[in-house]
């Protein structure tokens, strides 16, 4: 309360004096040019959201620029005369200055190359009807579908292949199942731990205790996803007597591991803002110090330990290398024992394959923006979570 | 364990024994300490796996590309890559995000729309998850900046338009600014508002003020925020998947648009890629060894200069 009061007599101050001077041009050249930069931050996160998004948007909106159907429909060449200019433009899917360019010898050959790439594919695959689908429309990438050779409905990834098959479901499903499992097990140790380092520990222990546990955030995710793959997979296949060596299990309590510091910090943070007379005021009355933790302090604290929940979500689920590194399988399955594969798993896995402007580098993008969406939301619900523990502590609601 | 949890301090002691409330304080305390095993058991496998697999030869010469081999393996390339992206990182992330820390401290009312709009951006920023900045450097830097800036000047083949050193890096920066900014605007709030206003009494601009009196006191901060920035970006992989590292390059980088090797990336296809992990294990655990020493080196280098820094600002006054 004071310091925001302070603070802003000193900016009040500031113009103050500024009015005070002569205007210098260069003053002023000096002062634009600082506030230009600061728009940098707000600007990169419109950037992100643009050029990811724009690479994305055609699928977004469903556009038939983008038909990743196996078999292409085909018109004989000898129909040219009988079809519209538009019609041959949507055929050959080109854009209308293109098509202005070509005479209609060079339409030909292109009808005639699409005829005989159609003559040229397996028979199997000309009779399939689902080759015929474009597998980017909603009604194929979210709902279940039964895919020739299948004998129920089934969620698929399986970009390549002759049929491309992008039903994104099974990538969310591994993308949140890894995530509950790294939170189930880091946010009972990382809460624990600030309860301890904040209210319980002494204060000499406690100056080591912080940076140790933080320490843990220095290690890259790499590291930590290498660790899992090479010792704790085999461990724990040892402890619990599973199957799948490499599973979503693994995956997720490595996952826990690396988002452990970051709930920590926030939830210590939170809860040492807590005033230390709540915690003396209980004392007084007879409480011990873990009830007068449990019973004051944390539901005093509880906005910004929901922060620390909210943003450990947020950040198991945009992490990458630690997934991709300890399991890779696009299995549709909740068991917890077997493989998943995470939206930043398939994006790291598959975009060095996918060709620049093709539907799967679009699908990418797509899950890309999936994913930017869901943290820009839990930034956003953490962001609120502060502010609404600052303003309880400051007595404001 | 209980010795450690039970509040020794002589005012609780006497207060009577309370089996439920001290179950639940070991609770945490025990909480705390698998944490920190965890950790020392991880770094220690490390250390203990890696030490053997590490000499000079190893992390001095450019290896043949049969680098799973103990024989043969080396990752003087992948040093260098990951030194030099995250220094050509430091060159934009940090006068954008010192300049943008400048604005919010020193010119913008503090409770303005705009201050707020940018404190979120900033926030938002910190915690965009990495794979997402990757496809960003991929859509932005390459494919929208690079291959436009290669049609008009009409290069034969894509000079810009391509992943390569500048790209990753750039990624890299944006990703980091965050850190800088929050970094640098905590030095800046520390700085005594006296030494402004002595400034602007002795009829220093504000201009001069912040050039000459309020930057060099939050040099410590910047060059903190800086280290932290640079530490974050060093293990970091997923970022420049897409825009700048290669799986294997004969030769050292030369020039920004050139690929390049790095020690994360590195780890990712010795642990991923190899024919026989048993026999690639060792060669691993040295190349973990190695990008951890390097990030905590450059932490420790951090923290010393930054004491530095502060005694010599601290001994001017």
């Amino acid at each position: 309360m004071t310091h925001g009061q302070n603070s802003s007599r000193r900016t009040a101050g500031w113009a103050g004096i500024h009015r005070g001077h002569r205007a210098r041009v260069g003053e002023r050249l000096a002062e634009i040019g600082i506030f230009t930069v600061s728009f940098s931050a707000i600007a990169l996160i419109f950037l992100i959201f643009l050029f990811v998004g724009r690479e994305a948007w055609p699928i977004l909106i469903q556009s038939d620029s983008v038909n990743s159907a196996a078999v292409q429909n085909v018109i004989p060449s000898g129909d040219l005369p009988k079809l519209s200019r538009e019609q041959i433009r949507a055929y050959l899917g080109i854009d209308a200055a293109q098509l202005a360019r070509m005479d209609s010898e060079t339409i030909r050959d292109l009808m005639l190359v699409r005829e005989e790439a159609f003559a040229s594919l397996p028979q199997s695959l000309q009779m399939d009807p689902d080759a015929r689908r474009n597998t980017v429309r909603w009604p194929l990438m979210i709902p279940p579908h039964q895919w020739a050779g299948y004998s129920r409905p089934e969620f698929i990834w399986q970009p390549i292949g002759e049929i491309h098959k992008y039903n994104i479901v099974p990538l969310l499903v591994g993308s949140l199942k890894t995530t509950l499992i790294g939170l189930a097990f880091a946010v009972p140790f990382a809460l624990g731990a600030a309860i301890y380092v904040s209210q319980i520990a002494r204060p000499r222990l406690r100056e080591w205790l912080k940076p140790g546990v933080e320490l843990l955030s220095g290690i890259p995710s790499v590291v930590m996803g290498s660790f899992a793959l090479i010792v704790m997979a085999t461990v724990m296949q040892q402890l619990f007597g599973y199957e799948t060596r490499l599973n979503a299990f693994v995956a997720g309590i490595a996952l826990g591991l690396a988002v452990i510091p970051l709930v920590f910090s926030i939830a210590e943070d939170a809860l040492t803002s807590v005033p230390r007379s709540f915690t003396q005021a209980a004392l007084a009355l007879g409480a011990s110090e873990w009830q007068a933790a449990w019973q004051i302090v944390l539901p005093a604290a509880l906005p910004g330990v929901f922060a620390g929940v909210v943003l450990g979500f947020g950040r198991a689920v945009g992490e990458t290398m630690i997934v991709l590194l300890v399991c890779s399988a696009s299995v549709m399955s909740w068991s917890i024992f077997d493989s998943a594969r995470s939206i930043t798993t398939t994006i790291a896995a598959e975009m060095a394959e996918a060709v620049t402007g093709s539907h799967h580098y679009r699908v990418l993008f797509l899950l890309g923006t999936i994913l930017f969406a869901v943290t820009f939301v839990t930034n956003l619900l953490g962001d609120i979570f502060i502010h609404r523990l600052k303003g309880r502590l400051e007595g404001k609601r | 364990m209980s010795a450690t949890t039970i509040p020794n301090r002589p005012r609780l002691r006497g207060i009577r024994w309370r089996p439920v409330s001290n179950f639940f304080s070991g609770l945490t305390g025990l909480a705390t300490f698998t944490i920190l095993a965890l950790l020392g058991i991880i770094l220690s496998t490390i250390l203990v796996n890696g030490l053997p697999g590490l000499s000079f030869r190893f992390i001095s010469t450019i290896p043949k590309r049969d680098f799973f081999e103990p024989g043969s393996a080396a990752v003087l390339p992948m040093i260098v890559g990951t030194t030099i992206r995250v220094f050509v990182m430091t060159l934009f992330v940090i006068p954008v995000g010192v300049v943008t820390a400048i604005y919010l401290t020193e010119y913008a009312a503090s409770n303005s729309l705009y201050t707020r709009v940018i404190r979120a951006a900033v926030n938002n920023l910190a915690g965009v998850p990495s794979i997402v900045f990757g496809l960003f450097g991929l859509g932005f830097f390459i494919n929208f900046i690079g291959l436009g800036f290669d049609s008009l000047t009409h290069q034969a083949g894509p000079q810009l338009g391509q992943p390569c050193l500048l790209w990753a890096s750039m990624t890299l920066a944006v990703m980091t600014l965050p850190v800088v900014i929050v970094a640098t605007e905590e030095s800046l709030k520390s700085i005594h508002p006296g030494l402004r206003e002595a400034s602007l009494a002795l009829g220093a601009t504000k201009l001069q003020t912040i050039v000459r009196v309020v930057l060099p006191n939050a040099l410590p901060g910047i060059f903190t925020g800086g280290i932290l920035a640079i530490s974050r970006a060093a293990g970091e992989v997923a970022p420049i998947l897409f825009t700048g590292v290669a799986y294997y390059m004969r030769d050292l980088p030369k020039s920004p648009t050139d690929q390049f090797m790095d020690l994360g990336y590195h780890i990712y296809v010795l642990s991923t890629q190899s024919p026989n992990i048993d026999q690639t294990k060792p060669v691993l655990y040295a190349t973990v060894l190695v990008l951890l020493l390097l990030t905590f080196s450059l932490n420790a280098i951090g923290i010393v200069v930054r004491a530095r820094l502060r005694g010599a600002s601290r001994s001017s006054h």
